[in-house]
């Protein structure tokens, strides 16, 4: 059965590479090729789950060794896989949400001419992400690690003839970089450290390694996972990223790829587990992110802009959660796939209003959808239940779990990371209730007529999306609504992960039941005041210049400001003042000795004269000063 | 007699030569200078032999005497030739052999 | 010999020398034959590479296979001394492969020019002026020099062909450019000459002082074993067992006079300035001549003569030298994201590029120089595919420089996409075989300098921003005027690339074939300098519990081997 785990790679690999080869032939029969293969290995996928349900829970974990892949002296780094119960979720959300994404896709995609292309690199961004969570050593995470990253890189930048898309993908791709070399440091410690870089050996030998190393080891990790999952302060690429068709947002910006830090930091979790400082430097990080991205989400105007901070902030859960050590893992991962489901489910019904708007994304320019497309409505209404936490819904079994186990860290620690959480949470329900109030609530803010249409404003003719698009979207709305519910019955999901993860019962100063009750009432605050502001009043259609905090907030807190002034200019200035050197220094040096080497022959030249008697004299000099050398030579 | 004053001959004679030499522009002259320089050398060799008594000296003052004549032939000619092209035989006036 | 073996490193050479020959002398109406001729002999080259690396037994007896020697000049103990280790059946695999497809690249490259052959019709059929035949011929007779280089096992046979090599590399240089450069003919003419002057001069230079060092390497074996000599294996063997020994001073002192001209063929910074400008002035096709194969030359000979010869003068400089090797990495990247000139970014990245080799030749660990062996092969594979797809785009528009393109993508998405993965193999992706090479080269120096490891690891984000913004301005965005209408790649580029990147693919999944011919000569090499890689700081088989069944049965190979 493990020779299973091969095929859920390939079969998304095979397809990539069929449908980037395969030129226009496949053009018609691209978006249906491409789903197929996603398919396919949902089936491999689901085979194996069938299969690993079947054993018991210790020797549910599989691997399969394909080939020996760099073998140098003491560098053995192998091709091979390894499922288990961790891997297994993620493979199923991926292949599962992905599946559907391809099949949302084909619908979406239908209008545009290079989709062939599109269907590839979807399958080849399957095929990187699988083959990240599957991998069984880090070198090989490392591969798909940057396979995602590629993925991503080619999809932002899909619509490549738009300026705003190329540089968007660019920079995405830049960030996550300067993420992979502290994954590849991580690696290199690893190798120096151990010997070796395989899970296996590594997690089983750190108890026998110093602190300081495993801390190092742990903070490279955690700068991976900070380029890969949009956190603070390898942030600044995610809201750029959403240039990007919006499928691709879903998938790969929200669901899975994004996610691929919880999974590295969930892996390496012995590693964190003996380095306390790395664990605190992950928490902090998480928890500045899921504020950050909170607070950005609430002063976006661009519907899929304000869904990106949310994905930041809901990441900085994770991260938040996974940094907790073993109280924290489980429920990182549980909240990671609830996430992939609502999130995705968000960003599919943000398609969907884009597909029905002429492809606007400002939110001002929305209002009063849902008599207009009510399957959207009503997915994306149980989506953002979902993501608020509203009791019942899976966002509130997750994220309820994360806050618990984020006072139970213990001591002041405890109280500030708790506390942090709990904020997050008023505020993802103040810009959600936002996002759902402005795009179908209030007035409509948009024009079906010319004559009626502000300058500068399309004329719009709202419709529900074809059925490819809307099943999909409601899929994943019954996963948004039953998914906690389902995993909290018996804590089915930690007892699930308990193997790879461990788990240990937090002990929280305050009472589940107090955490529940606060989580609630942060809850109707934040969506009472949101109703407040965007509810009982209409929303301008320009938006209002706000406050200082809004500003900043519009421009991502500021921190595109400083990466502009002190990378890119700092930077151009570098580079410019270093060819100006290469030329004149390090060139000038040579050519200048040329050039003297130069005036020195004229000048030998002028002995040349010309005339034959010049030319005597000269030789006679020189046998004369000879016969003088000889001479003295000798009398010495 | 002492054989030193050959030797002393044989330098008169060679500095007669090299002040030629620099000194006449007449491109007859200058070489005829050359012969007798050649020919101060050549009595020097024939000394030399004379007083370590062996042959050496004059074998090279031999080949002196062929290297002089070759000289000769080709020399006169390009005096010769300079001379039909320019009519003058000065060296001064033949300086284009130069980059 | 009892047994008359076949020379087959001397006939991998001679045949690409015959096919200059041949080549050259084809009449001047008939270039088409000229090229089909130049053609088939640099694939009958790469059919007896190809004999070499397939007759060639890792791990077997001795330093050297397929060795041959003949008495030369012996009155001065030089000997036609040839043989290859694994590094060098690598290398000669390489050079053998990219001719083809450099000769394939170049078909137009060296045609005369429609207007010469207008205004003297009636003078150019009988003209005996024959550019093509030269190019090509030239083009064959490098890499005769380039693999007997390889192949040499004698310093002065070695230094010989290290030599001769300028002189065809420098009328490829200075005689044929690109077509129509931004500047006209007579300026593109003016800056040609002084690239090819600043190759000759740098390359010279280097050579002179190198010859300096090769005297005096004989000069010191004459003087202690009694008779000179300048075979490798010889002075390997006394040095090891005492007889030689060329006292502390003499040694660096020659160390240093060889890895001068390595360091100026390789180039090293700050001796890297007449790349960008070699590069930039000469045809793409040429220019991936000098970088992928000639410039290879240099980082192999510090392998097998800098390391081997005097191995203590090598730890002696080597602190010197990895500073040196970081700044090229860095320097190299920095300077190409400032370029304004496709050809020359390519030139300043390869400047990097050579950087990690260097750094992975004296990080004098196994990951490390086998790192650096697989990245020189590489290195010779990604930058001929992007160098070559560049020059497809630059023939096609007529300019080098970046501004003049955008939405390349658009018009000619094949072109754009084989750039892209040329561009990515750059960067080192994983997945593509730079990758491999790069993190290797990586590990080798971070496992003994860890500081130097981590500020070469940046060099990995400015090889991103380098490849994405060159990719970005050129193929993204809004269609430019003059890209308009620009033709997709034909079926001769698509030849000439696709290989190359089915090839860059290949060795990125599978690299073992290759590992396992390097591994062994490595291996020798560092025997000699006597270095052992650093130990882990926890050896992970006392811990109960760990290692996988597969590591357990390597390790028990390996027992057993030994």
């Amino acid at each position: 059965m493990e020779n299973l785990i091969a095929l859920l790679v390939a079969a998304p690999l095979v397809g990539a590479a069929l449908l980037l080869c395969g030129g226009k032939r496949l053009d018609r029969t691209g978006a249906w090729i491409g789903s197929l293969f996603a398919v396919a290995s949902f089936a491999v996928a689901a085979v194996l789950f069938a299969d690993m349900l079947g054993k018991s829970a210790e020797d549910r974990a599989v691997h399969q060794h394909l080939f020996s892949w760099i073998p140098v002296g003491g560098f053995q780094a192998d091709v091979g896989f390894q499922l288990d119960q961790l891997s297994m979720t993620f493979v199923l959300l991926i292949t599962g949400v992905g599946s559907l994404i391809h099949i949302y896709s084909i619908g979406y995609m239908e209008h545009d001419e290079r989709r062939r292309r599109f269907f590839g690199y979807l399958n080849l961004f399957l095929a990187a992400m699988l083959l990240l969570v599957l991998a069984d050593n880090y070198l090989l995470l490392y591969v798909g690690w940057e396979g995602v990253g590629l993925a991503s890189y080619l999809l932002i930048g899909f619509w490549q003839h738009k300026p705003s898309a190329a540089t968007a993908a660019k920079k995405a791709f830049l960030v996550n970089r300067v993420g992979d070399v502290g994954l590849s440091i991580a690696i290199m410690l690893m190798f120096t450290t151990f010997g070796t870089f395989a899970f296996g050996p590594v997690l089983a030998a750190t108890g026998d390694t110093s602190e300081g190393k495993l801390t190092a080891i742990g903070l490279m990790l955690l700068l991976a996972a900070c380029g890969k999952s949009a956190q603070v302060p390898l942030q600044s690429w995610l809201g750029d990223a959403m240039e990007g068709p919006t499928p691709v947002s879903a998938l790969i910006h929200a669901a899975t790829m994004v996610t691929a830090g919880v999974y590295l930091i969930t892996r390496s979790g012995a590693i964190f587990n003996a380095a306390p400082d790395a664990q605190t430097a992950v928490v902090a990080v998480g928890a500045v992110t899921l504020l950050f991205g909170a607070i950005v989400g609430c002063a976006k105007d661009d519907i899929k802009k304000a869904l990106a901070g949310s994905t930041m902030s809901q990441i900085g859960y994770m991260i938040l959660a996974a940094g907790l050590g073993p109280i924290g893992y489980a429920f990182a991962i549980m909240h990671l796939v609830t996430h992939g489901f609502f999130k995705a489910g968000l960003f599919l019904g943000a398609g969907s209003v884009m597909h029905g708007m002429n492809d606007e994304v400002d939110m001002r320019h929305y209002g009063g959808l849902r008599k207009y497309m009510p399957v959207t409505f009503v997915t994306f209404g149980l989506g953002y239940l979902a993501i608020i936490g509203f009791p019942g819904l899976s966002g509130f079994f997750s994220k309820d779990k994360i806050i618990e186990a984020a006072f139970a860290k213990g001591g002041t620690e405890g109280w500030i990371l708790g506390g942090a959480a709990l904020l997050g949470a008023a505020i993802t329900a103040f810009y959600m209730t936002r996002v759902m109030l402005m795009t179908f609530f209030g007035e409509k803010r948009w024009a079906e007529t010319p004559g009626a249409a502000a300058p500068g404003q399309q004329v719009q003719h709202p419709h529900e999306s074809p059925k490819v698009m809307t099943i999909p979207m409601i899929v994943l709305a019954v996963g948004s609504v039953f998914a906690g519910a389902l995993f909290s019955v018996n804590e089915a999901f930690v007892t699930w992960l308990e193997p790879v993860t461990s788990f240990a019962h937090g002990h929280s100063p305050l009472s589940a039941t107090a955490i529940t009750a606060s989580t609630i009432v942060v809850l109707l605050i934040g969506v009472g005041l949101a109703w407040q502001m965007y509810g009982r009043k209409p929303v301008p259609a320009v938006a209002p210049r706000g406050s200082l905090l809004t500003r900043a907030a519009r421009r991502d807190l500021l921190q595109d400001d400083f990466n502009h002034i002190v990378l890119v200019r700092g930077g151009e200035h570098l580079t410019r003042t270093l060819v100006y050197l290469d030329h004149s220094v390090v060139d000038g040096a040579v050519n200048g000795t040329a050039a003297s080497m130069g005036g020195l022959s004229g000048r030998l030249r002028q002995l040349q004269s010309g005339f034959v008697r010049s030319y005597a004299v000269q030789m006679l000099g020189g046998a004369a000063v000879l016969v003088a050398a000889t001479l003295l030579m000798r009398g010495v | 007699m002492n054989p030193v004053y050959y030797l002393y001959l044989a330098a008169l004679l060679f500095t007669i030569g090299a002040a030629g030499v620099l000194i006449r522009r007449n491109a007859i002259v200058v070489f005829m200078c050359i012969e007798l320089m050649l020919n101060a050398c050549n009595l020097a060799f024939v000394v030399f032999s004379r007083m370590h008594g062996n042959l050496d000296g004059q074998i090279i003052a031999f080949f002196t005497m062929v290297v002089a004549a070759a000289e000769v032939v080709v020399g006169l000619a390009i005096i010769v030739s300079i001379f039909r092209t320019r009519h003058t035989a000065s060296v001064d006036d033949a300086s284009l052999m130069k980059l | 010999m009892a047994d008359f073996s076949f020379p087959l490193l001397t006939a991998t050479a001679a045949v690409p020398a015959i096919g200059a020959v041949a080549t050259a002398a084809v009449p001047a109406a008939k270039r088409t034959a000229a090229k089909w001729l130049a053609l088939l002999f640099s694939l009958a080259t790469f059919v007896l590479a190809v004999v070499i690396a397939v007759r060639f037994r890792p791990g077997a007896e001795g330093p050297y296979q397929l060795t041959e020697s003949h008495a030369w000049i012996q009155d001065f103990g030089v000997r036609y001394e040839l043989g290859v280790d694994g590094i060098a059946v690598a290398l000669i695999a390489l050079t053998a492969l990219l001719i083809p497809f450099v000769i394939l690249a170049g078909w137009h490259d060296a045609d005369p020019l429609e207007s010469a052959s207008d205004s003297g019709s009636a003078a150019g059929s009988n003209s005996r002026w024959r550019p093509t035949q030269g190019f090509f011929a030239l083009i064959l007779a490098v890499e005769a020099m380039v693999i007997l280089s390889f192949e040499a096992t004698d310093v002065f046979l070695f230094y010989i062909f290290f030599e001769a090599m300028l002189i065809p590399m420098y009328f490829l240089i200075g005689g044929f450019g690109d077509r129509a450069g931004a500047h006209g003919e007579e300026q593109a003419a003016t800056q040609r000459s002084y690239a090819a002057v600043k190759f000759l001069l740098y390359n010279l230079a280097g050579g002179l002082i190198m010859l300096a060092a090769v005297i005096g390497l004989y000069a010191v074996t004459a003087d202690q074993l009694g008779s000179g000599t300048f075979s490798l294996q010889q002075i390997v063997e006394a040095r090891t067992s005492g007889k030689l020994d060329f006292g502390t001073g003499t040694e660096r002192l020659l160390f240093l006079g060889f890895f001068f001209a390595f360091a100026v063929k390789a180039p090293l910074w700050p001796l890297h300035t007449w790349l960008p400008n070699a590069m930039g002035e000469s045809t793409s096709p040429v220019a991936v001549l000098i970088t992928a194969v000639v410039d290879k030359v240099g980082t192999f000979a510090m392998l097998r003569f800098c390391l081997q010869l005097f191995p203590e003068a090598s730890s002696w400089a080597t602190p010197v030298i990895l500073v040196l090797a970081l700044i090229s990495v860095i320097y190299g990247a920095l300077l190409a994201v400032g370029q304004r000139d496709i050809k020359r970014l390519i030139a300043y990245a390869s400047i990097s590029h050579f950087g990690f080799i260097i750094l992975g030749i004296f990080a004098m660990t196994t990951q490390g120089q086998s790192g650096a062996t697989l990245y020189m092969v590489n290195h010779g594979i990604s930058t001929a595919a992007l160098m070559l797809v560049a020059g497809f785009l630059i023939t096609r528009r007529g300019s080098r420089l970046i501004a003049d393109y955008g939405g390349v993508q658009k018009v000619a998405p094949v072109l754009a996409g084989t750039f892209l993965i040329g561009g990515l193999a750059t960067l080192s992706l994983p997945g593509l075989a730079p990758f491999i090479s790069e993190f290797l080269v990586l590990v080798g120096t971070f496992s003994r300098y860890p500081v130097i490891g981590i500020i070469a690891s940046v060099g990995i984000v400015l090889a991103a921003l380098y490849v994405l913004v060159l990719y970005q301005r050129t193929m993204t965005g809004p269609v430019k005027a003059k890209v308009e209408g620009m033709p997709d790649l034909r079926a001769r580029e698509l030849v000439v690339v696709a290989p190359l990147i089915a090839l860059l693919l290949f060795l990125g999944v599978y690299p073992k074939p290759l590992t396992d011919i390097v591994n062994p000569a490595v291996d020798h090499t560092l025997s000699v300098v006597d270095k052992k890689d650093p130990k882990p700081a926890v050896r992970v088989d006392a811990v109960p519990g760990a290692g996988r069944p597969g590591h357990a049965v390597h390790d028990q190979e390996v027992e057993a081997a030994k």
